[in-house]
């Protein structure tokens, strides 16, 4: 396919990897912030193939690993709820809850339909007009449009029985907890480009300046990451805190303003507890008093579900780079995609899943 | 002679709970719909069980299998034909060429009887392509809510090709992989019609017997050929590990080589599939002794159903019972096998 | 490939993956046109691809790619693994 083909060819790759090694003076240390990119380095082996010259370190973005687990537990109860059809996007499927995951709860009878977007929801809803259809809306600011978007037109069309569940998380909060923490070793940032398609640049900017640390905004095909990270060496071998965009084919530094109007319009900012990680003062989003009608949460009585998290997953500590999935004592044995103790171990975003799926047969790299 | 429909005019007519209890309604299904779909000898008697004549070989093989796709029609066949053409290909992965089937049916109460004719009238088609006879069957009739319109269980009777021995204990370091064509139409197919997921696509499921295609293999190199396996559920990838754990070796796939339709590219990107695992309906995995891969290659490629066919990988000795995949980067990662479901993902 | 609008004046179109074809909610780049190239997530187009930008980068990736072979042909490449420090 054009634009995504191009993106991964190997002479290329191997000419930039070149390139990187022969610039790097030392080991840079490197976090690449989305999930999706964290996939792409380990399928096609690229953290490998910098080992000299780059320790990457695994970022948190991975929206269906950070969903809060009382999210899961709530999505399970109201997907339990006689009449209603919950719809939600493939990954969170297998997200393990207190009490087993949403896989469980179709298999105990509960109407639960995968999409593949959130209008896709909207339209089960019309047409069953009989039943509550509710949306888990899940994802960081490049879905959050998409979700907005559906509950504007829910609410414009007077759909009353569409409703979502809403777990939407912002990056860049999520960037200063970790710059913030004294043990954070992260020398420079792969900053995720679908995010900054809708959001710009200039949040990674205020960034940039106040930390004195370079992000580079790239794609998530392998060559999209080679050459971001390509620039990121030259930026941090000349002592150069800045922001390049290096997906200027679909990134552009003001972003999608429309996007956010839409988003701003039907969300504002909220604190969030991060799954593994902690409360994040204002780095989520949840749906403004006016659109209340179509918030699940509220529509359905959920709050007050005791949960109870793994004791033995490490997830925390992988979404801040602090362990790698291989560190972890069950990684592989009790922890498998079939039976998780965590989110990342079944997100496609998740860094567990990527080594599991592409190296689990393999001794822990102890040089990368 | 050509199976005609005995009900067009009345569509509207259902299966209801009589026709599954064994009395005048059973006999007119069987005599309406049955019988003429599939005219011959050993089903005109109606007995209990179907009296044919003993394969000449001194091996059979025997295979069963279910059908529950939903839904049951789409591009590229139904699940009539996919039922002939599945238990067909098991027989075809044994080395035998198929004889004989026995069709056995679970209705729900209320499913039209113009689409049973049409499911008939595709296995009818399908059986006579693919020279196999359907000598006996069963119908059965649930309740309303207790079956998804249509279950069908085919079971099938194949003669084993004297001298070849096909076996995953036969698969050793220095085989040739090879694919029959290009993979994962018949999933991607599937997929396009489940709610939630729709997109429009010409690609159609390629169901279809592997038999002639076997055969021809067969012929050109006898016992040189030591697995043949269909990649169904599961795809390519789950076909691969099977082997590489049974008859612990390690295999090694080129992922470049492996054929895969642009459409097919696209709909997996789209959906965040691996087309690796996404189940195939009309193709086969081979294994070869070292040194008749290309010889087995060409033959694939004369065959109607394997123009695409290709090599795309060898055994090793290395990493036994583990798949590795070349990535082009200089670099290989683990082919796992299948968890669970594979799911559209999200961002 | 085609763009329509419904009746709230939403804009949608059909779009091309590879052979495949989707309807696509336009509504966040309602400048896309037929023939246009666009970014797609759950559905939605995000943002329209910039050809010119792209052109510059393939270029961009070949040079690397000449220059590269044309070092390594000269023969003074250093390893990949000479970091000093």
């Amino acid at each position: 396919m054009r634009f995504l083909d191009e993106y991964r060819d190997p002479r290329a790759a191997r000419a930039l990897v070149e390139r990187i090694g022969r610039r790097a003076s030392r080991r840079w240390r490197v976090m690449e912030i989305c999930g999706g990119q964290t996939h792409t380095l380990i399928r096609y082996g690229i953290d490998r193939l910098l080992a000299d010259s780059v320790e990457m370190i695994h970022g948190p973005g991975c929206p269906v690993c950070v969903t809060p687990l009382e999210k899961i537990d709530r999505a399970i109860a109201i997907a339990s709820r006689p009449g209603v059809i919950f719809a939600t996007f493939g990954d969170m499927m297998r997200v393990p809850g207190s009490n087993g995951d949403l896989f469980d709860a179709r298999a105990r009878g509960a109407d639960v339909r995968v999409v593949y977007s959130p209008i896709d929801a909207l339209a089960i809803a019309e047409e069953h007009p009989e039943r509550e259809v509710v949306f888990f809306a899940v994802g960081f600011e490049t879905t959050a449009p998409a979700n907005a978007m559906a509950v504007w037109l829910a609410a414009e069309k007077g759909r009353e029985n569409f409703s979502v569940l809403v777990s939407h998380v912002r990056v860049p909060p999520a960037i200063r907890l970790l710059l913030d923490d004294a043990d954070c070793r992260v020398q420079g940032f792969i900053a995720p480009g679908h995010v900054c398609t809708i959001m710009g640049c200039e949040e990674y900017e205020e960034l940039a300046a106040e930390y004195g640390i370079p992000f580079v905004v790239a794609g998530f095909e392998p060559l999209d990451l080679l050459d971001g990270l390509a620039v990121l060496v030259d930026l941090l071998e000349e002592g150069r805190a800045e922001v390049r965009n290096q997906s200027a084919r679909s990134v552009r530094r003001d972003g999608n303003e429309r996007a956010r109007g839409i988003v701003d319009e039907v969300l504002e900012i909220t604190g969030m507890t991060w799954r593994g990680v902690g409360a994040i003062p204002r780095s989520g989003l949840r749906l403004r008093e006016r659109y209340a009608r179509h918030d699940a949460e509220r529509r359905f009585h959920v709050a007050g579900i005791a949960s109870e998290e793994s004791t033995r997953c490490i997830a925390g500590a992988v979404l801040q780079g602090k362990a790698k999935p291989a560190d972890c004592p069950a990684f592989g044995r009790d922890c498998t995609p079939e039976t998780p103790l965590g989110a990342p171990m079944v997100s496609t975003e998740g860094a567990c899943s990527a080594y599991h799926a592409f190296r689990k047969y393999e001794d822990v790299d102890h040089a990368v | 002679m050509r199976f005609e429909c005995p009900v067009p005019s009345r569509t509207r007519e259902l299966v209801t709970l009589g026709h599954g209890g064994g009395g005048k309604l059973t006999h007119r299904l069987v005599t309406e719909l049955f019988l003429p779909a599939f005219d011959n000898d050993a089903l005109r008697e109606l007995h209990d069980g179907a009296v044919v004549p003993a394969p000449r070989g001194d091996r059979l093989a025997l295979t069963t299998d279910s059908f529950v796709v939903s839904p049951p029609f789409f591009r590229g066949g139904d699940i009539g034909s996919l039922a002939v053409h599945g238990t067909v290909n098991d027989l075809a992965m044994c080395g035998a060429r198929p004889l004989f089937l026995a069709l056995s049916l679970i209705l729900e109460e209320g499913f039209p009887l113009s689409d049973l004719s049409r499911v008939l009238r595709s296995v009818s088609e399908s059986s006579r392509a693919a020279r196999v006879q359907v000598v006996t069957g069963d119908t059965k009739v649930v309740e309303r809510g207790k079956g998804d319109g249509i279950f069908i269980t085919t079971t099938g009777i194949g003669e084993i090709v004297p001298g070849i021995e096909i076996s995953p204990r036969r698969v050793s370091a220095g085989d040739s992989v090879l694919v029959s064509g290009s993979i994962a139409e018949h999933g991607i197919s599937i997929l396009s019609l489940r709610d939630g997921l729709s997109f429009d696509t010409e690609l159609a499921s390629d169901t279809a017997s592997l038999w002639p295609l076997v055969e021809s293999v067969l012929a050109c190199a006898g016992d040189r050929v030591h697995a043949l396996r269909d990649a169904t559920r599961g795809g390519v990838a789950s076909v691969l590990n099977e082997i590489a754990r049974s008859a612990r070796v390690g295999i090694r796939i080129e992922g470049e080589r492996v054929p895969v339709r642009e459409e097919v590219r696209g709909a997996c990107e789209v959906l965040g599939l691996d087309p690796l695992y996404v189940a195939n309906e009309g193709k086969c995995v081979a294994f070869v002794a070292a040194g008749c891969g290309d010889e087995v290659l060409r033959t694939m490629r004369r065959s109607a159903l394997g123009r695409d066919a290709r090599v795309i990988g060898e055994v090793v000795d290395d990493h036994p019972g583990v798949v590795r995949l070349s990535t082009g980067f200089g670099g290989s990662r683990v082919l796992d096998m299948l968890s669970g479901e594979q799911l559209p993902r999200i961002c | 490939m085609s763009v329509e609008r419904d009746e709230i004046g939403l804009v949608h179109g059909k779009v091309q993956f590879g052979g495949v074809v989707r309807d696509v909610n336009l509504s966040y780049t309602p400048e896309a046109r037929v023939g246009d190239y666009v970014v797609v997530h759950v559905g939605f187009a995000i943002s329209r691809v910039d050809e010119d930008e792209a052109r510059r980068v393939f270029e961009y990736l070949e040079e690397i790619d000449a220059l590269e072979a044309s070092e390594l042909a000269g023969g003074a490449s250093s390893p990949a693994g000479d970091n000093g420090a």
